[in-house]
């Protein structure tokens, strides 16, 4: 039972991260202006079959959403906890009477309102640009939350696991930059089928395609693919054992 | 009960020794100041004390809790200083002091704290945007918002110009005497002596003196005497100059009448043994006049913590044979007036 104290340390915690979090113009630039000119790029562009059940704007919506995770767990939370860390916020907080789990939790309520936004941001967006699921939008993404919430626990592990290794500036390069080749040549934008051989069989197997290709299964109405949901969840329970194991609030 | 207690304490960092056996006690309405060169082992002592590390022997105890296992429920009641941390560069000064208010059960008020610790004008500033000396009044903000009973302060004045420092100095003070008690590092002198009610000089992780400015005094005083034989009338003059001499000068100097030792605190500060203050003088201002030096200062002394310090933390180092104008280059090493290097 958390006592009337803590609660108040929490509120006061997540209002902050909250509050930073828009501050961070470079962050709400990669968490939600990027994934819509991504979104009006792939629905207008010729990048992306037309054919299919779904539509050009329905195969985007998928790969937009998982462009979206990663930015926010493996480029956004990645580059933030690890200035925190490097730059000693992190040691300075564990120092004070803020219980761990407050700090976790509002880092967390942080997260998932930024998913939220992207969501409905990504959502709104692709309906303007003709999106309409077979059982509307909302229940598409109902459909699809397992996947996202799966998806977002992986990337964020994925952020932690980065932030309490490196240093900070290593983390703004390394997250970056696997953010990219991620959205490029991780089997999102181009499918794994049309990358080549050796290279599209090592990526399927990696979160980015595994979560491209659950959310464009469960949002076109399909069910999901059993043996990608299994890869994912050992993924994911693999990370957030990796991250919990090595991180350190110490810069 | 005394607020922290550390007994024995030893740690290593692989090869090396950080700690060698550090005994301390803290009690409410006392300031203790830690003060040694860097590198000696207060950041890892005061660290212990705040339960970031553990120490690999002996025991340490604040409010007769374990440090690292009940750290939430020490941390309810005090305030630390780290040494070198930040905030979110984004976050305005009077959001941090809020966001550590609602840490504690009856914080101080916010606008009031900021007030006294010369923030008021800063306050909707971003800490990017802040001096260093701002950012180190704000980190002692942090400290002092949930009325600590305890404050453990890592060279809290480090980066404080002379104005904020005597501010900082008064504050610390004032908390004294409503009965906090205080452990600060330093490796200025003045602060020990200015405000510590006990030092305690560390060097190489041992503790090598502990006791009031005053009683650390009186013993160099004795030990100073007991190596000579004429104790009654020896005393000491600091001369100091705006730029050192050179050898061939400081082998003039060793001939002055009336001279019997010269001892090098710091570049250009000399600490000259004799036992007859009026020859000395006279001989030295002449000399000086002679070879066109002004000297920034002439003191009669008895041992200042100064010298305590010096003493106690140089002597080993010039005991390896070194000769004078060597030991005068370790000794500056040792003088930590320059930031910190390690």
């Amino acid at each position: 039972m958390i006592r009337q104290l803590d609660w108040r340390a929490f509120g006061a915690m997540t209002r902050l991260e909250l509050l930073l979090a828009t501050r961070r113009l470079e962050n709400l630039f990669v968490t939600l202006a990027l994934p819509a000119v991504v979104l009006i790029f792939l629905a207008i562009g010729p990048v992306l079959p037309a054919d299919g059940p779904e539509g050009r704007v329905g195969i985007a919506v998928a790969v937009v959403l998982t462009v979206a995770l990663m930015a926010t767990g493996l480029v956004s939370l990645a580059i933030a906890t690890a200035y925190e860390r490097g730059y000693g916020v992190l040691k300075r907080l564990r120092g004070s009477p803020l219980p761990v789990t407050a700090l976790l939790g509002a880092k967390a309520v942080a997260v998932l309102v930024t998913f939220a936004v992207q969501i409905v941001l990504v959502g709104l967006l692709a309906m303007v640009l003709g999106w309409s699921p077979r059982d509307g939008p909302v229940t598409a993404i109902a459909t699809a939350a397992p996947w996202l919430m799966l998806g977002a626990l992986c990337f964020c592990a994925l952020g932690l696991l980065l932030a309490g290794l490196l240093r900070p500036e290593a983390v703004l390069a390394a997250a970056n930059g696997l953010f990219v080749v991620a959205v490029l040549l991780g089997g999102v934008v181009i499918p794994v089928d049309q990358l080549p051989g050796p290279l599209g069989l090592a990526v399927s197997i990696l979160p980015p395609a595994l979560v491209a290709e659950l959310l464009r299964d469960t949002l076109g109405g399909s069910t999901a693919n059993g043996l990608h949901a299994a890869m994912l969840s050992a993924w994911t329970t693999g990370l957030i054992t990796a991250a919990a194991t090595t991180f350190r609030t110490e810069p | 009960m005394p607020v922290i207690e550390l007994e024995g304490l030893h740690k290593r960092y692989g090869d090396q020794v950080a700690l060698a056996g550090i005994d301390l006690v803290v009690r409410a309405g006392e300031i203790v100041c830690l003060l040694g060169p860097n590198g000696a082992g207060k950041t890892t002592t005061v660290e212990i004390a705040e339960g970031y590390r553990l120490a690999d022997g002996g025991q340490a105890r604040v409010f007769g809790l374990d440090p690292h296992r009940d750290r939430t429920q020490i941390a309810k009641r005090s305030g630390i200083m780290l040494q070198s941390t930040e905030l979110h560069s984004q976050i305005r000064v009077s959001e941090a002091v809020q966001l550590f208010a609602a840490f504690y059960s009856r914080p101080l008020a916010v606008p009031a704290l900021l007030e006294r610790v010369g923030l008021e004008r800063v306050a909707d500033r971003s800490y990017r945007s802040l001096s260093g000396g701002e950012r180190a009044r704000l980190q002692l903000a942090l400290a002092l918002v949930g009325r600590p009973e305890l404050l453990i302060l890592d060279e809290p004045t480090a980066a404080m110009d002379a104005a904020a420092r005597r501010d900082t100095w008064a504050l610390l003070a004032g908390l004294r005497s409503q009965g906090a008690a205080v452990l600060l590092t330093t490796h200025l002198i003045d602060e020990a002596e200015r405000l510590a009610d006990r030092v305690a000089i560390v060097d190489r992780g041992r503790l090598v003196a502990a006791g009031t400015p005053t009683e650390l005094r009186q013993t160099v005083n004795r030990g100073a005497a007991a190596d000579k034989s004429d104790v009654s009338s020896r005393r000491e003059v600091r001369l100091e100059l705006s730029l050192p001499l050179d050898d061939a000068r400081v082998a003039a100097l060793r001939t002055l009448p009336g001279l019997s030792s010269v001892r090098f605190a710091r570049p250009g500060v000399y600490i000259l043994g004799t036992t007859s203050v009026g020859e000395l003088l006279v001989s030295l201002a002449t000399w000086l006049w002679a070879i066109g030096r002004e000297p920034q200062s002439i003191q009669l002394t008895g041992a200042s913590l100064e010298e305590v310090f010096l003493r106690l933390t140089g002597e080993e180092a010039t005991d390896h044979g070194a000769n004078q104008a060597d030991s005068a280059a370790v000794e500056a090493s040792i003088r930590t007036d320059e930031p910190p290097t390690e």
